[in-house]
């Protein structure tokens, strides 16, 4: 038998396999969505399913650009968009400082962490009610509920993050003569960042699902009161197009917070 | 030149103390190193050194004793220290972490940069100054907290076994780039360590350390003239006598904490 010597040959016609392995990968998480909205066009279009509960997709579609035309969607994402963003910076910056705090504090950890650990398993749509006897049916009501829903996981990693801290890095910061404040923004600042990031992107998920109900329950506009009317009112494709909305929203959130990662936390 | 000690200590003890007893980790030790020596403190694990080093170092409060450093200048910090591997801080570059003492006393930054600069090239990590630690190797790491403390000019610097965690090859040349920046400063340095070659290599006078409770059991002189060569020492016929008296002294430590 002959013995082929061609060891770059060899190592190229692997390497085109290899790279052949990862391009089907790669089709496979595009085809999925894809194949999904396909089968159920399918369905729905030859009947198996009942079209008036899960509407083709390229009706919803259709559905879609028309409320996007009237206008009227935009008045939706823009106040959802609103009470997210407001909401989520209320509930997120006092976590992250009282996190902080906690963290690097022993007697306002112990202090505060049976209260925080009593009051984050209540979710706190079940809080709406109280919420809207102290604020009212306004804005205020819905920003508050989304900020209590952020505060929790935020402050919670953002503690954690703290105490997590290699405690060589503080035996470096004490054998430099760090002051208290330099010790604050040099070493538990960026030491907790990878926890708190983590939880800023907990956070943001829980804000998204806590807007829908919030809207539903008792608001007059957003994506949620846009699903909720909808479906009373039995224009199921109109609620699909809300729920495709928050769908795309979600993920559009985790891609920015994971930019937003990878821009703070270089040296990970 | 003054000939008070650069540091002296004077009965230092150190007991932990549990629920389940009390275990003196350092007993009544007494020592004085003098301005610019290079002093090798060596033991089997276990013997307390580190709490030694580290209650000099500020991070540790002894039981009883006291100790002193001999300050020349008031705005010197009175000691800094080479930590093990993972001393320097992940999140800032190589050029932070070595600015790192300085810019915790709030120098002036035209200094601060000056002498980063200076350091790091003494390493010779110039090319490395924006890097972050996950991106070098661990001899280069402890170049930079070699860096980090010279540049801190301290009193005087301690080591905790700065090149334990490295290969053999590394810890030769961080060994010889060591003492050449420390020929040129003539800092006072105490250097924790537990191998015997390394110690003869670098030092002028090895302490060595009883085990539980932590003595100084025996204080060698290593009279060998500087620059020094590895291959001079194995071949020095002192420094052999030198080598098995310490290993000797280990040995016996180790085979008395069995019994």
């Amino acid at each position: 038998m002959k013995i082929l010597h061609n060891p770059v040959e060899t190592e190229k016609q692997e390497w085109k396999k290899e790279r052949k392995r990862q391009k089907a990968k790669t089709a496979l998480t595009v085809f999925s969505p894809l194949f999904l909205l396909l089968i159920w066009e399918f369905l729905s279009r030859s009947g198996l399913i009942d079209a008036r509960f899960f509407p083709p997709p390229t009706a919803i579609a259709a559905t879609f650009v028309d409320m996007l035309v009237s206008g009227e969607l935009f008045g939706h994402i823009r106040i959802s968009l609103f009470r997210i963003f407001v909401g989520f910076l209320l509930g997120a910056i006092p976590g992250i400082i009282l996190g902080l705090f906690m963290g690097l504090y022993a007697p306002i950890r112990h202090f505060l962490s049976p209260l925080i650990m009593a009051l984050m398993p209540i979710p706190t749509l079940a809080l709406l009610p109280i919420i809207l006897i102290l604020f009212g049916i306004g804005e205020t009501s819905k920003v508050v509920t989304i900020a209590g829903s952020v505060f929790f996981p935020v402050v919670i990693n953002t503690a954690a993050g703290v105490v997590s801290i290699d405690s060589m890095y503080l035996d470096v910061a004490k054998n430099y003569g760090a002051s208290r404040k330099d010790f604050f923004f040099k070493i538990a600042l960026p030491g907790s960042l990878p926890f708190m990031l983590e939880g800023v992107q907990m956070g943001q998920a829980i804000a998204l699902l806590t807007i829908v109900a919030a809207e539903m329950m008792g608001a007059r506009s957003g994506i949620g009161y846009l699903i909720w009317t909808s479906y009373n009112a039995f224009l199921l494709k109109d609620m699909f197009v809300g729920l495709i909305l928050i769908s795309f929203f979600g993920y559009l959130f985790s891609l920015l917070l994971r930019a937003l990662q990878r821009k703070l936390l270089p040296w990970r | 030149m003054n000939d008070k000690p650069k540091i002296s200590i004077r009965e230092l003890t150190k007991v932990f103390y549990k629920k389940q007893g009390s275990t003196t980790a350092i007993e009544r030790i007494s020592v004085d190193i003098a301005e610019g020596e290079f002093v090798c403190l060596v033991g089997p694990s276990g013997c307390g050194k580190t709490t030694l080093l580290r209650i000099i170092a500020g991070l540790e409060k002894q039981s009883a004793g006291r100790f002193d450093i001999q300050k020349s200048g008031a705005d010197r910090p009175g000691q800094s220290m080479v930590f093990q591997e993972k001393g320097l801080l992940p999140w800032l570059t190589v050029e932070e972490n070595v600015a790192f003492g300085l810019n915790m006393r709030h120098l002036p930054k035209s200094y601060v940069k000056e002498k980063t600069q200076y350091f790091l090239a003494k390493v010779g990590l110039e090319k490395f100054a924006k890097m972050y630690p996950k991106e070098l190797s661990g001899g280069m790491k402890q170049r930079v907290s070699i860096a980090r403390a010279f540049a801190n000019d301290p009193e005087i610097l301690l080591m905790d076994e700065p090149f334990g965690a490295l290969d053999e090859q590394n810890r030769f040349i961080l060994q010889e780039e060591l003492l050449s920046i420390w020929s040129e400063t003539k800092k006072t340095v105490l250097f924790i360590t537990h191998s015997i070659d390394e110690a003869l290599y670098l030092s002028d006078r090895v302490l060595l350390m009883s085990a539980q409770p932590g003595r100084i059991a025996a204080d060698v002189r290593i009279d060998l003239p500087r620059p020094r060569k590895l291959e001079d020492i194995r071949s020095n016929p002192d420094m052999t006598a030198a080598f098995s008296k310490i290993w000797q002294h280990l040995q016996e430590e180790v085979q008395g904490s069995r019994e």
